[in-house]
């Protein structure tokens, strides 16, 4: 267990000290610079001196290499500095928009596990009735449309010409119906059809049969047994996935004008905000290794075989 | 034989499908190039006083919020966002099968600083490393088309990689190399037919979502900018209109579903004909 902790930590580090490396050049080698764009904020002109004494402030004078090290320092202790933007620290900005991002991802696995789990679990139940042939078809277009062209179809719907719910902003529960309906959406066409193939699988086992006999009723055997058998591959699945989730996020916020950190690291992208840039590939390491080692650590628990294969191949 | 009766029907239905969807593949991509070669209107010529017009004969689609010709639009559109996502695509592969060939057949050093890469740049998702590398080296077209390239070189040379890990151990390869064939010729005449089949199953497939992602880019204003007519652009720019056209929503939209559709559907055939793993299971 330490093992797979400290091999992932170092994924993440590697990948961490590389980007950050290879974005510290693109960022000093850049045709816009930072220091300009300081200055500029309010639209007023700046002397050379000033610019200069500003770079000097910065460090931007020092060799590369020892404002890379300088700017390590502060980026391993979270001291990322001031937004371009807004001058806020954006260690605060980062924190303020993450509790934000979390509800969205967490209605949206909400909306995900409501289609998918009755829909996949009729769909083998009733396999090649309408029904299957539904949610085969669903599945088909869910994984061609655009997330985020869904999400102006159902603003266009609900928020427009409907009146029901709110289309931007976070307030309340209310408003984070639609931005969870379409990421949930978006990302239950994959695991309804995974269901259907596990339960499908689970349903020919034998201990089905078996209960069968026993005389147990079909209801029993369904949620008692074949569903329970069938949900491992599934979460090893949604484990892999819940990065794409992580990543998806990002323009549903932007879509829906929610304050989460994907709407605030777009927005930084398009101001050249660099710190809160990198305060954001800073956090996502961080929320990255967390998910991937957890994923590891439960497929261990779900699959002890992969414990015992490791050992032989020792 | 119960086994392959079962199994002849999905293929026959799905060398229709994959014929269909190639057969208006080949349809799009012969109209975006002839677009190329003769456009009716200018693609970024605003005119606000012919602005979001109804259907014409001059204007088959209308025209959008600056009076341009939305189907000269969405025709170069399919050239922007198809053309880059293939670009991507190709430059991802240009990358990652010789790194795949050559860390697998050589292992050593190579191999094992270019496993702990790809393990670093495989723990993050992709759209997470898009937006990282968009966010340092600034919005743009140029550079989301260079972030999924990093993302995706790596998943290519593992595949290939794995590939060749297994292949270089049958006999073949072995009396190739007694008999002196350089690890060139080798890499080149006997590994790469192998790999082929299964990179071109990961590419059709991948092809599609690289679209989605170019596309939802552009619409955050990441990728493609205005007035560049790219269907994820155009979608951003007409969004204060829908209320009053809603065509200007449909339209581009529904040409990323049908390309993305049609690409998947090509991913679907190119798997069942393709996938070893498949094969054998059955």
């Amino acid at each position: 267990m330490l093992q797979i902790v400290t091999r992932k930590f170092f994924e993440v580090l590697f990948f961490v000290l590389f980007i950050t490396f290879v974005s510290f050049l693109f960022v000093r080698l850049a045709p816009g610079d930072p220091v300009l764009t300081i200055l500029n904020v309010d639209e007023l002109s700046v002397s050379q001196e000033q610019v200069e004494a500003l770079r000097d402030d910065m460090g931007f004078n020092k060799p590369l290499l020892v404002q890379y090290g300088l700017w390590l320092m502060n980026f391993i202790q979270f001291d990322f500095g001031l937004s371009y933007a807004t001058g806020q620290p954006v260690l605060d900005m980062i924190i303020m928009g993450l509790p934000a991002t979390i509800e969205l991802a967490a209605g949206a696995l909400f909306v995900m596990l409501l289609v998918s789990i009755p829909l996949g679990s009729l769909s083998a139940l009733y396999r090649n009735s309408w029904i299957d042939q539904i949610s085969r078809l669903l599945s088909i277009l869910g994984a061609a449309i655009p997330s985020f062209w869904l999400g102006l179809i159902l603003i266009d719907l609900f928020g427009v010409r409907l009146h029901l719910l709110p289309t931007m902003g976070r307030d309340g529960i209310i408003s984070l119906v639609l931005p969870s309906l379409t990421l949930g959406l978006a990302i239950s066409s994959v695991y309804v059809r995974l269901l259907r193939s596990s339960l499908l699988d689970s349903l020919s086992q034998e201990f089905i049969r078996a209960s069968r006999a026993r005389g147990l009723s079909e209801s029993r055997i369904f949620f008692a047994h074949a569903l329970r058998h069938s949900l491992p591959p599934v979460i090893t699945v949604f484990g892999v996935s819940l990065g794409s989730l992580i990543g998806g996020v990002v323009v549903i916020e932007v879509l829906f004008a929610y304050p989460g950190i994907g709407k605030l690291v777009v927005d930084a992208i398009r101001q050249r905000d660099y710190p809160l840039i990198q305060g954001y590939i800073l956090i996502m390491a961080i929320i990255v290794f967390i998910v991937n080692t957890c994923v590891d650590l439960s497929y261990r628990y779900l699959n002890p075989e992969m414990k015992l294969k490791e050992r032989e191949t020792k | 034989m119960t086994g392959l009766s079962i199994r002849l029907p999905r293929a026959k239905k799905h060398r229709f499908q994959a014929v269909t969807a190639f057969v208006f593949l080949v349809f799009f991509s012969a109209v975006f190039i002839y677009t190329f070669l003769y456009l009716r209107h200018d693609p970024t010529l605003t005119d606000l006083d012919r602005r979001l017009l109804g259907m014409s004969l001059q204007h088959p689609f209308g025209t959008d919020q600056l009076g341009r010709d939305v189907m000269t639009r969405l025709l170069l559109g399919g050239q922007q966002t198809i053309g880059y996502s293939l670009l991507a695509l190709i430059v991802a592969l240009l990358i990652g099968v010789p790194f795949g060939l050559i860390s697998g057949y050589q292992r050593g050093i190579v191999d094992r600083v270019f496993m702990r890469m790809g393990d670093a740049f495989l723990a993050f998702p992709d759209t997470i490393v898009a937006i990282v590398l968009s966010g340092l080296l600034g919005p743009g077209i140029g550079n989301l088309v260079l972030a999924i390239v990093m993302v995706k070189w790596v998943s290519y040379a593992r595949l290939v990689r794995s590939t060749v890990l297994a292949e270089s151990q049958k006999d073949y390869v072995l009396i190739a190399r007694i008999n002196g064939l350089s690890p060139r010729k080798i890499m080149r005449k006997h590994l790469l037919p192998h790999v082929v089949g299964h990179v071109l199953v990961l590419a059709s497939l991948d092809l599609g979502k690289i679209i989605l992602l170019i596309s939802a880019f552009s619409y955050i204003g990441l990728g493609a900018q205005p007035p560049m007519p790219e269907w994820g652009a155009m979608l951003n720019e007409a969004r204060p209109y829908f209320e009053t056209r809603p065509e200007l929503m449909i339209y581009p939209g529904l040409a990323i579903v049908s390309v993305v559709l049609l690409t998947n559907m090509l991913g679907d055939y190119f798997r069942d004909r393709f996938d070893v793993k498949k094969e054998e299971r059955q």
